[in-house]
């Protein structure tokens, strides 16, 4: 036992995908201590927030302020708010309305705006615009607006009685917050997803769904697929006959047609996920079971076996002692396998909207089924699917992995 | 004395395993064999015999590989040709082999013809189909196979006819050597008995000038080669004609093997059998001095305190790897004889 | 001869038919046996002779289609789990390939410690149990220090075949059934294996059943010879009888393509 677990350390494939696995069994489980957040809270209003870090600006505006005078603070400015492609189409308008090309420098802003102020007339006609894109220069006008200001903004509170305004303060070009003094700021390493729920926090639960899923559903699989495999291959006759019947018809159907017509049957009610991880379970035991079956039909007649009949062994001892030992380091590989493809079902039924109820538990499936649905491929928002796909296929990466380095540990036709 | 056939000069060939280990199953090896005669290699599993076998085709592939030595087919040496000059000019026209599961080789979906084919064109691109034809059926008839054979898949016919047809097949480029590694084992007597005619036919006729036969079954090598050759752990124990290998072995471990041999004669319910205890040492890290020391009755302090133990000649052409000179070997021998006698 | 010789186990029409309709093949034939206490009888057969299958069918592994297998005089009965036991404490074997002879998941002494609860000594002290496995190997000429709490594969062939009749040592049954015990290992340990069965033999006066393709080995071990081609039994006699003097064609080829080495093989004759 220990030489064999010594052995499959040293296959390189195993080890690889074991970490890997490992390393995600270790974030679903520590990350949930860390962040006692539902995962279905919905806190953003709107859809498809983009990854990164958002800062309260009502609390930074009351949080102490300083003064940094930064040389390229003002350019900065400028170029978050003017982009290149903002320069180039201006450039490409001044020179329709008549201007040299030569005589425009697009990267000194000032001088830009400048010929942009003197020339542009949202009356005038250019030859080969069109009104798309007419209404762009309307709107890129009107940002142009105090971009050059140096002044800052003021404050104002509004009177409750007259609906004044009285200014309550300045905010200066140079005044800066220090972001551990705002009170409130969230991280959304991932984004929202359409219905404004932290996407990050959602993959993490979802992951650690998904798993449980395949495991169960792995584990059901191979127990059924191994009873009937080794009752089929052990028993023989007409046990047999009647086994092999029965997974010959599973064979024939397309297991997931089944599991989508099981599904389908079973109702949005009463689908949670344990429900699912049983019924992937149900569809997914036949290799294993003719597997089983092969490997003991040609142990059952090994002299080992006949030796321990020999000795009196009851047939219950004979499987447990004799023939399940030589046959553990196949289930255990059947075992992943499963594990795996299960995993890759739930998210295939999930994206049909066949997956579990929606209002317990996220999925990685359903996670891929929410993003197709709010068009989150159509509108770029890869935050929304891309990490959800990354996990499904890291996770089934990692036990194939395992799996290749198992089967060459076991089995020295592969070895190198 | 005719001309010689294969020489083969302090040959060591080693396996590497998995963990870089080194273990040499053949240990300067040289042995000589004439035209028109045939070498016996007999000893127990695991004492190099095969290696031997597959070292002597001068084409070695991981994890064996050639250390050092050379090999003489007819004067050329192949040791020291490349991998690829010994394929094409070596392998099937000037040795052939034949290992144990021979007839397995032969893929299921060609005719037999199309075997021949292969070999032929390999080394003559022009010939015709009919040509080729002709050539097959006329060895198979002069080796006594049915030319019915050749249009035949290898499933239609019999174990025993399956690896005849190979050893046909493989002698088509009429090879000065053939080496034949138990090629009859997995076999029925009858059909054991049906190899063992055409090898011998093969010599006979002149289709291949020297042979080598390896077996483990003694009573077999001694119905086939002119001369026998015991292995034991790598190396060579003892060399000598077969009548002299099995009637009168020199070295002890010849002793014992010779003394196991099993035949349906009458007066062997008289005879009995000896065995040797123990089992041969793990060449990764053989003993110093001599190898089967361990397990010999006449085993004395100098057989392990030597680095190793000389091959010694004696009269007649044959030799023996031990240090007990020759007639006090035979007396302890007789001695022994006689006290079983008395039992 | 001035003692009547028992018989021991004995079968009339015995026949195992595999397969159904037009694929089947019939395995064994009306197979007659009359085996008598202490002898030595091999049942010499080439592959395909069905002598392992009448072996199994002996030993209780699988059901004969026809016939009568008698031991002891009476007709055997293994219906049930518990006559099946109790069969099997008069009946066993060793087989060709010691290799698949063992779980190698257990260590060699729970083959070993298996026989001595066979043998109702279950409720031993383990003391006692290792003296009697001590006992066991020593028989055979191996020493028990050296191979407890080994497994199998730290075994060589010849070891692992002794170790199988240390078995038969422990278990003492009327009856053993030798299936090609030597044809896997090399022919120096073969008279070691040999020696120690008769041995065996002589120490519990039990019957052995050689199954055995090699006609030579049958001839130097046996009293009995019983000669089976097809399924069926072609020739029976005393072991002088039937290999010096063979009447069957089948014998008399069988014995003329062995290769001799005293006499002259006659290549000729195939």
């Amino acid at each position: 036992m220990q030489h064999t677990l010594r052995q499959i350390f040293r296959s390189g494939k195993f080890v690889v995908g074991f970490s890997i696995f490992a390393a995600i069994l270790l974030i679903v489980t520590i990350y949930p201590l860390l962040v006692r957040e539902s995962p279905l809270t919905i806190i953003g209003q709107g859809t498809f927030f983009p990854p990164g870090i958002y800062v309260s600006v009502y609390d930074s505006l009351t949080s102490p302020r300083y003064t940094l005078q930064l040389d390229d603070a003002a350019a900065k400015r400028l170029a978050s708010r003017l982009s290149d492609d903002d320069r180039l189409a201006m450039k490409e308008w001044l020179v329709g309305a008549g201007l040299l090309e030569s005589e425009i420098d697009t990267t000194d802003t000032a001088r830009l705006l400048g010929l942009w102020e003197a020339t542009y007339d949202p009356a005038k006609r250019i030859p080969g615009l069109t009104n798309a894109k007419r209404n762009y220069y309307v709107r890129l006008d009107a940002s142009l607006d105090g971009l050059l200001a140096t002044e800052g903004l003021s404050l104002a509170t509004k009177d409750p009685q007259t609906g004044a305004l009285i200014e309550t303060g300045q905010v200066a070009q140079t005044d800066y917050a220090n972001v551990s003094q705002v009170a409130n700021l969230r991280v959304l390493a991932l984004g929202t997803d359409n219905f404004g729920r932290d996407v990050l926090t959602e993959l993490v639960t979802a992951t650690g769904v998904s798993l449980q899923i395949g495991i169960v559903a792995g584990l059901v699989a191979t127990l059924i697929g191994l009873t009937l495999g080794l009752l089929a291959g052990y028993v023989g006759g007409l046990v047999d006959d009647v086994i092999t019947f029965v997974t010959n018809l599973f064979i024939v159907i397309p297991s997931f047609v089944l599991l989508i017509l099981i599904s389908f049957s079973i109702g949005q009610e009463q689908r949670g996920a344990f429900t699912i991880a049983v019924v992937i379970g149900l569809t997914g035991w036949v290799w294993t079971a003719r597997a089983v079956r092969a490997q003991v039909i040609s142990l059952r007649n090994r002299d080992h076996v006949n030796l321990s009949k020999l000795s009196g062994h009851s047939i219950f001892r004979i499987i447990v002692a004799d023939i399940l030992p030589y046959i553990a380091s196949y289930v255990v590989m059947a075992l992943i396998l499963q594990i795996s493809s299960a995993i890759l079902a739930e998210a295939g039924l999930s994206i049909l909207g066949l997956g579990p109820r929606t209002t317990d538990v996220p999925t990685l499936g359903q996670m891929m089924n929410w993003a197709f649905i709010y068009q989150a491929y159509i509108l770029g928002k890869w935050w929304a699917y891309l990490p959800a796909l990354a996990a499904i296929a890291l996770v089934s990466f990692s036990m194939n992995l395992m799996n290749t380095g198992l089967d060459q540990v076991f089995n020295p036709a592969l070895r190198e | 004395m005719g001309k010689t056939m294969l020489e083969v000069r302090e040959l060591t060939t080693k396996y590497v395993t998995r963990y870089r280990e080194n273990v040499y199953a053949v240990d300067h090896v040289s042995l000589k064999v004439e035209e028109g005669r045939s070498l016996g290699i007999a000893g127990e599993s695991g004492c190099g015999k095969s290696t031997l076998a597959l070292s002597l085709m001068g084409y070695y592939f991981p994890p064996l590989h050639y250390t050092s030595g050379q090999i003489l087919i007819d004067g050329r040496d192949i040791s020291a040709m490349s991998p690829d000059d010994v394929r094409k000019s070596v392998l099937g026209a000037e040795i052939a082999y034949i290992p144990q599961a021979a007839m397995n080789a032969l893929n299921p979906t060609q005719k037999v013809i199309h075997f021949i084919e292969d070999v032929i064109r390999a080394h003559d691109l022009y010939i015709t189909k009919k040509d080729i034809y002709e050539r097959a059926r006329k060895l198979f008839e002069t080796l006594g196979l049915p030319a019915a054979v050749l249009q035949k898949y290898p499933v239609e016919l019999s174990g025993g006819m399956k690896q005849r047809t190979v050893i046909a097949i493989s002698v088509m480029l009429f090879p000065k050597v053939l080496i034949a590694d138990e090629p009859s084992s997995a076999l029925d007597v009858t059909s054991q008995k049906m190899v063992i005619k055409m090898l011998r036919q093969l010599m006979e006729v002149g289709f291949v000038s020297a042979m080598i036969f390896i077996t483990h079954e003694l009573p077999l090598l001694y119905n086939v080669t002119d001369d026998i050759m015991v292995m034991y752990a790598g190396q060579i124990v003892e060399k000598a004609t077969s009548e002299e290998a099995v009637f009168d072995p020199l070295h002890p471990y010849s002793k014992g093997l010779m003394g196991s041999i099993i035949v349906p004669e009458q007066g062997l319910r008289d005879v009995k059998l000896t065995a040797i205890p123990g089992v041969p040492p793990n060449l990764k890290n053989p003993p110093t001095g001599c190898r089967f020391a361990e397990r010999c009755k006449y085993v004395m302090k100098e057989c392990t305190s030597l680095p190793s133990i000389p091959l010694q000649e004696v009269s007649g052409g044959r030799s023996y790897r031990c240090l007990i000179p020759e007639a006090e070997l035979r007396e302890l021998y007789a001695r022994e004889a006689h006290s079983h006698g008395h039992h | 001869m001035a003692i009547t010789k028992q018989i021991c186990l004995s079968t009339s029409g015995l026949t195992k038919i595999f397969g159904f309709g037009r694929r089947q093949t019939v395995a064994v034939d009306h197979v007659d046996l009359n085996l008598y206490e202490g002898e030595v009888v091999s049942i010499v057969g080439e592959s395909g002779s069905g002598k392992t299958t009448l072996a199994k069918i002996l030993l209780g592994l699988i059901n004969e289609t026809a016939g009568d297998v008698f031991f002891q005089g009476q007709k055997r009965d293994i219906s049930s789990h518990q006559k099946r036991q109790e069969y099997w404490r008069n009946i066993q074997a060793i087989f060709q390939d010691p290799f698949s002879s063992y779980n190698i998941f257990n260590k060699i002494d729970s083959v070993l410690l298996d026989c001595i609860n066979m043998r109702g000594g279950r409720g031993l002290a383990r003391a006692a149990k290792v003296e009697l496995m001590r006992e066991a190997c020593s028989f055979v000429n191996l020493k028990f220090e050296e191979l407890t709490n080994k497994y199998p594969f730290e075994l060589s062939g010849g070891q692992m075949q002794r170790l199988m009749i240390a078995r038969i040592f422990l278990l003492k049954p009327k009856i053993l059934i030798a299936d090609e015990p030597t044809s896997m290992i090399d022919a120096c340990s073969r008279a070691t294996i040999l020696d120690e069965l008769m041995k065996l033999r002589d120490e519990i006066k039990m019957t052995i059943i050689f199954i055995t393709h090699d006609i030579g080995l049958a001839y130097y071990v046996s009293d009995q010879v019983y000669i089976m081609e097809r399924g069926k039994i072609v020739e029976s006699g005393s072991a002088d009888e039937v290999i010096l003097r063979p009447r069957a064609a089948y014998t008399q080829r069988l014995i003329s393509d062995v290769p001799k080495i005293h006499e002259e093989w006659d290549l000729s004759t195939v």
